[in-house]
């Protein structure tokens, strides 16, 4: 086992070597002191500390620590060099340290009613998709459930299926399908509903559809597993006793399908909040979110400050959903090991 | 009154499988269309399969993607298979929360903050030590692992607490060191998910546009940027012809995949 890592070495900017080395050992120092200790005593075995270390180490660099570069970045000022924006630190002459927090991009952020008209549009249209999939995914999955034995597996098949296809042609395919002189609207005058083409892409309507299409598997597999797992026992009980079904239904099966409830609105609702290739490819201008936003700040204006306040803010915003999800998950984890025994 | 709601739940499933195979069938029926414009059928013809086998910048992209979706589909089942076992096996201990908000949090984060955020780790990590040099097929696949295990972990993980714990005990009873009791009880048994979490990976992998973006340098390009910056100039049947051929490739690997686990339920109940 390794001592508590070294944070890599900085002779170029001391400063900031000491920043980072600190929130470093903030993070690993107290599970590592603890993992040493109990090496050097023996209560802890070699073996277990090495599986544990490995994948642990790997999501801190690479998933943990980047979010603390991106809170540093944020707080510093674009400039035209490599890279594109300044130190947080800097030495001045006669051995000042100079820190410079810059919040203008946070600034920029409340003031500039583009980004925070973003983030509404994000969250409303994040919102009202994950309603739509409920709507639709809640009976698919509630009917797969009560499927005969032998149809359930492949009909979550065909749930999964489209999942495995690329994602991006997936989306794509609803241009061909949504366009002034697609598929939709050529059915639609064939059956002579309307008489003009509607304009259907490049709308709010489009971004809806592409968001319920592509997250519909999400929601359906998490009902489908709490569904499935249900007592059947106590539907027949209160049938028994004389409970129609329509209020059985509201009464015992919904409530004890709300973790999947959960689990499957907030595997929709945070992606969807800061989906880029959905609003891009099928959005217009009046759709515009937030994470559209952070790539055009990003690849378009170069300004990766401001890109990097963006992305804290969307992080702040999404702390609440995030948190709530690991609880779903952390109980559903906890439900399958008791089944399991 | 039954038979009123066994229809109305027939006629929601029917709707929800069309909604989701309508665009996938119009993309497989206009890869065959002879005109460009993908509204009006002009007769059948196979001419964009041909265009697209003979585009080299598609073809190398295809190639780039298909290597690193390799590379991580191994790495994510080695890293989550080792993030299973703690969060299966080891029950308590200090910095489990911590953990566990590491693995699922990229299952749900926004593709363009994990793509942001490991980008500008990359280029930190060059101004402090001087690697990873040049952004590419290294950087791709570390960001492609960073999530992919993730998910990964799920699957195993899931597996894992569901397995029957009381043969492994019985090996360590009698005497067996913990890594050969996994090598050769824990594997076997778990080898379904194995196999389910590293095909999950590589697709995942090679569907990644967003966070490829990101933290691809010059030069380096993966099939869904290609298909990206194609399909933003507008509509183009070769992209359907491509679509048409991973809905094939899919569509004959689940349905393989579906076979033999059809198979080992069967021995397994014969057992």
């Amino acid at each position: 086992m390794m001592p508590p890592p070294v944070p890599p070495s900085a002779p170029a900017n001391p400063a900031s070597f000491t920043v980072i080395g600190m929130l470093w050992r903030w993070l690993l120092g107290f599970t590592f002191v603890a993992r040493v200790r109990g090496l050097a005593m023996g209560t802890v075995s070699w073996g277990r500390a090495l599986v544990t270390a490995v994948p642990f180490l790997w999501l801190i660099l690479f998933f943990g620590l980047p979010f603390l570069v991106v809170l540093k970045i944020s707080f510093s000022q674009a400039v035209i060099a490599q890279p594109p924006y300044t130190p947080l630190l800097t030495w001045a002459e006669d051995g000042i340290m100079v820190l410079r927090i810059n919040f203008q991009n946070y600034l920029l952020l409340v003031q500039d009613s583009l980004y925070w008209m973003a983030y509404l549009n994000s969250v409303r249209i994040a919102a009202i998709a994950t309603v739509a999939c409920l709507l639709l995914g809640y009976p698919m999955a509630y009917a797969i459930s009560k499927a005969k034995a032998e149809l359930r597996v492949p009909l979550l098949m065909l749930i999964i299926l489209p999942f495995w296809t690329s994602f991006l042609i997936r989306v794509y395919a609803w241009i061909g399908i949504l366009k002034t002189n697609g598929l939709l609207n050529n059915v639609l005058i064939w059956l002579g509903l309307i008489d003009q083409p509607l304009p259907l892409l490049h709308t709010e309507f489009s971004v809806l559809v592409g968001i319920v299409y592509s997250y519909l598997p999400f929601m359906v597999l998490p009902l489908y597993a709490t569904l499935s797992r249900m007592d059947e026992s106590l539907l027949e009980a209160a049938a028994d006793l004389g409970c129609r079904p329509g209020k059985a239904f509201l009464t015992i099966t919904l409530p004890l399908s709300m973790p999947g409830v959960i689990a499957g609105s907030m595997l929709v609702f945070i992606p969807a909040v800061g989906e880029f290739v959905i609003p891009d490819l099928l959005g217009g201008p009046n759709t515009l979110m937030i994470g559209k936003v952070l790539w055009t700040e990003f690849f378009s204006n170069k300004d990766w400050p401001v890109a990097s306040a963006v992305a804290v803010a969307t992080l702040l915003l999404l702390v609440v959903p995030i948190v709530r999800f690991q609880k779903a998950q952390e109980e559903s984890n906890k439900k399958a090991e008791e089944l399991a025994r | 009154m039954r038979r009123w709601r066994s229809f109305s739940l027939f006629s929601v499933l029917a709707f929800g499988y069309a909604f989701l195979y309508v665009p996938i069938l119009s993309l497989i029926v206009y890869s065959f269309n002879e005109s460009r414009l993908v509204t009006v059928w002009a007769g059948f013809s196979t001419k964009w399969y041909g265009e697209l086998l003979q585009n080299d910048q598609i073809l190398s992209a295809a190639w780039l993607s298909l290597k690193i979706a390799v590379l991580n589909a191994s790495g994510s089942v080695v890293l989550g298979s080792l993030a299973g076992l703690v969060l299966a096996r080891f029950g308590r201990f200090r910095g489990r929360t911590a953990f566990t908000t590491l693995i699922t949090a990229p299952l749900v984060m926004p593709e363009v903050i994990i793509g942001l955020s490991l980008l500008l780790m990359f280029v930190t990590l060059q101004n402090f030590i001087g690697w990873p040099g040049e952004r590419g097929m290294t950087t791709i696949t570390i960001a492609h692992l960073t999530f992919s295990t993730a998910y990964v972990t799920v699957v195993i993980q899931s597996r894992l607490s569901q397995m029957d714990v009381s043969i492994e005990e019985a090996a360590l009873d009698l005497g067996a060191k913990p890594a050969k009791v996994f090598f050769v009880i824990t594997v076997p048994v778990i080898a379904p998910a194995l196999v389910a979490g590293w095909l999950l990976a590589f697709t995942l992998s090679l569907d990644d546009l967003v966070i490829a973006s990101f933290v691809s340098g010059p030069g380096a390009s993966t099939l869904p940027m290609v298909v990206y910056s194609s399909v933003r100039l507008g509509v183009s049947p070769q992209i359907n012809a491509l679509a048409t051929i991973i809905v094939c490739i899919v569509t004959v690997a689940i349905l393989i995949a579906g076979f033999i686990m059809h198979r080992q339920e069967k021995q397994r109940r014969n057992a």
